[in-house]
């Protein structure tokens, strides 16, 4: 077994997928979806989530810019098609998977893809409407509200919410089932040590 | 206590820690323990201020004023007449009618400022009993004068002031419901009931401030009776709980209807007309007393604990504070009247008389004087854009018999600035009009002995609006002839609810409104959370939600069917692809 993820990306890791579960719980009660704890204190929750969210997030873009494993998030042409025609196919038939985790490159193309685009689309769009939202009196009437009405802002957030939700639930299942054995990707997560090349059972399915 | 002491030698500068943030929170609240527990070791050995005895009896027996009217000669009486009263009175309070004479309260006439239009109480149409023109005695047994009974009323009369309808402090002062402004002089019986006469000198030389009881003798009978018109002012106000309404209630505020309504030369604050809605930006909390009854004038502009994020503060800014703070409308245990149906009456029993009926509360559902009704109490009110003016529908005025016809229309709008979002209650009606002319009429029903043209008496249209609008005329109401051809409109009227003010903890609740349905269903160009949606984006969003659920369901279920069968395969196969 070999370290892959370091004790902060595990603790970063698990605190923002408590607070992310967190906020899409009170966030689709805030939106009508289902009723739960009321609208008052669903909203004082989402704030208070929100809030330890953004600075986790803060502190972790600091971690990833002095320590450059930003470059894990990347997004790289090669290797993509292939990893694609994996899930697609070879996941199926028991071929081995195309790509070799290591400490320098812990995330396959189609991750890094996928992690890209929630880091530097789902994410900002989340925040950036969710400020908005929690700050309309201040930019209400300004010229801000030419363009940007409460409704757009609105949209934009749940827009970005949903999103979220196709994310977790491709991300789940494919980080959670699909190494070998099945848990192989989980239980890195949380130790934070993966199997080293044929260490593992080849068991692939 | 480590730590209060590793701060407290920081704070010293013994130590070479510098101050920690926490510790200057640490050490305020230790001292402001030692305080508290010094005061109480100081109360307990020795008292520094001993209650007075009888201190806060005697406050309350306190005179309030410097002036014992049982002491003047003049209010000895006997007096014949309220007119009589009102003389002297006016002996030593040379201005106080003249004061009045310039009130809403004595003119029922208001020139609103920024539509121009002349409104008041002789000027609107209402759909209750439509107007004042021709039905003067019943309607202006609520006149701060004595005898308004006709076009001709003096107004500038000085002894027509009702002084004792707003000072009375004994209640035995009580208005005729048809006697023009004038209390009985003789027991007198009136909608079966009889009035007692009240005895003017008594009433006279125990005068005082006004009360819940001599505004609401008047405020909580609009509209023919208790409850009636407003839903939000009745006779529940009278002794109400503190859930009722939190200002009113002895166990709240206490207060009487002039702490808010504040008068100044007998002219009051507060019209329903041109409602005052002053915004401080940048007054938390300080009073602006010259702004009452506006909440803000007490409150100011951000009366809530902040919080986590000042969202109710900021409310303030599009929403009244009575949106959420009167939860609903009527909720002393009285119903108010919703629907007033006028096309209705005239109906009469087999027998050829009147017919009278009343809901399982008592309450008149028949009239055949009056049409049918329906009431409500303890409903949400409905919301409204609305900058504080009001525009009315008058007689005279062009309507369109094809739809509903607003009889009055809060001004305002979502992109208006000062506009805000308040809670109204509204009145449906279907009432006479000028089917030739398309205007608003207003019928004559009241009538006096020999009034034969009032509705009340011959149960004729068409005679009641002729004899109205010669009337209407008669008072400068409007120019308006009525053609002879009559006919029926439906109409509405809002009418604004400030009162019956809950407590905090019985306001409307977030999801009253941030809930699909919620109660801003209707109030256009505002996006609230929660009610509001984006019915494109949730269609495309959840189908892609839905196709990727589906997608990795049938993606596992391959691999998982995949894996069994492999199982079931034995072992050769897997050592095959293993090597």
């Amino acid at each position: 077994m070999v370290r892959i993820f370091t004790r902060f990306e595990i603790f970063w890791h698990w605190t923002q997928a408590v607070l992310i579960f967190g906020l899409l719980l009170t966030g689709l009660e805030l939106h009508g979806s289902y009723a739960l704890l009321g609208f008052g204190p669903a909203f004082a929750v989402h704030i208070v989530l929100a809030w330890a969210l953004i600075g986790l997030w803060v502190f972790a873009i600091f971690w990833h810019l002095t320590t450059g494993e930003w470059r894990q998030y990347v997004p790289t042409g090669s290797g993509l098609a292939r990893m694609a025609a994996y899930y697609t196919y070879g996941i199926f038939s028991g071929e081995a998977k195309p790509f070799v985790k290591t400490r320098s490159a812990k995330h396959n193309p189609l991750q890094r893809l996928a992690y890209f685009v929630f880091k530097a689309a789902i994410a900002p769009a989340l925040w950036v409407s969710g400020l908005l939202l929690l700050s309309y009196n201040l930019w209400e009437g300004s010229w801000l509200s030419g363009p940007l009405t409460l409704a757009v802002v609105a949209g934009v957030h749940v827009t970005a919410a949903l999103a979220l939700i196709v994310f977790l639930i491709a991300h789940v299942y494919m980080a959670a089932t699909t190494g070998s054995p099945w848990y192989e990707y989980l239980r890195a997560m949380v130790t934070g040590y993966d199997c080293e090349e044929g260490e593992c059972l080849p068991r692939r399915r | 206590m480590l730590a209060a002491l590793q701060c407290f030698i920081a704070s010293l500068g013994l130590g070479s820690l510098p101050m920690k943030r926490s510790c200057w929170t640490l050490l305020a609240l230790a001292a402001l323990a030692a305080l508290a527990s010094a005061r109480t070791l100081v109360a307990a050995e020795a008292p520094l201020e001993p209650p007075i005895p009888g201190e806060a009896e005697e406050a309350a027996e306190r005179v309030g004023s410097t002036a014992d009217h049982s002491q003047f000669g003049v209010l000895e009486g006997p007096f014949e007449s309220g007119q009589e009263v009102t003389q002297a009175c006016l002996s030593c309070h040379t201005e106080a009618a003249e004061q009045v004479q310039r009130s809403i309260h004595w003119t029922w006439r208001y020139e609103q400022p920024e539509t121009g239009q002349a409104l008041g109480k002789r000027n609107v149409v209402n759909n209750l009993c439509i107007g004042l023109a021709g039905n003067y005695p019943r309607c202006t047994s609520c006149h701060t004068g004595y005898g308004w009974e006709d076009a001709d009323f003096d107004f500038s009369a000085e002894e027509r002031v009702d002084c004792l309808v707003c000072h009375d402090t004994t209640g035995e002062y009580v208005k005729l419901p048809t006697g023009a402004g004038h209390p009985p002089y003789e027991d007198t019986e009136s909608q079966g009931k009889t009035f007692e006469a009240p005895d003017l000198a008594h009433v006279a030389q125990n005068v005082g401030e006004t009360s819940l009881e001599t505004c609401g003798s008047c405020h909580f009978e609009g509209g023919g009776g208790d409850a009636v018109k407003h839903g939000d002012l009745d006779s529940s106000l009278l002794d109400p709980p503190r859930s009722l309404d939190v200002h009113m209630s002895e166990a709240g505020g206490g207060f009487s209807c002039s702490d808010c309504h504040a008068f100044s030369g007998h002219i009051q604050g507060g019209s329903r007309y041109h409602v005052s809605m002053p915004d401080y930006e940048d007054s938390p909390l300080a009073a602006h007393p010259q702004d009452k009854p506006a909440c803000v004038a007490c409150h100011g502009s951000e009366p809530h604990e902040p919080g986590l994020h000042d969202k109710l503060n900021a409310h303030g800014e599009l929403i009244a504070c009575q949106t959420c703070h009167v939860p609903e409308i009527a909720r002393g245990g009285l119903s108010t009247k919703t629907v007033w149906d006028w096309s209705e009456a005239g109906r009469m029993g087999p027998d050829g008389g009147r017919i009278v009926e009343r809901n399982e509360q008592g309450r008149v559902v028949y009239d055949s004087k009056k049409g049918s009704f329906e009431w409500a109490e303890d409903y949400a009110p409905t919301y409204r854009w609305f900058n504080g003016e009001v525009s009315y529908t008058l007689v005279g005025d062009t309507i369109d018999p094809a739809g509903e016809v607003p009889l009055n229309r809060p001004l305002g709008g979502p992109d208006e600035a000062g506009s805000k979002i308040w809670p109204f209650k509204v009145i449906y009606g279907r009432q006479p009009y000028d089917a030739g002319n398309d205007h608003l009429v207003v019928p004559k029903l009241f009538g006096s002995e020999g009034e034969d043209a009032a509705y009340w008496r011959s149960y004729d249209w068409d005679r009641a609006i002729r004899a109205g609008m010669a009337e209407a005329r008669a008072i400068g109401q409007t120019d308006a002839d009525y053609s002879g051809d009559y006919g029926f409109i439906d109409t509405r009227m809002y009418w604004p609810v400030n009162h019956m003010v809950a407590p905090a903890e019985e306001s409307v609740a977030c999801g009253e409104c941030h809930s699909p349905g919620g109660r801003m269903a209707g109030v256009a160009g505002v996006y609230v959370p929660g009610e509001d949606g984006h019915p494109l984006i949730e269609r495309i969003g959840w189908a892609a939600v839905g196709l990727t659920l589906l997608a990795t369901l049938l993606h596992g279920g391959l691999r998982y069917y995949l894996y069994r069968r492999q199982r079931r395969g034995g072992g050769h196969n897997e050592a095959e692809r293993g090597s």
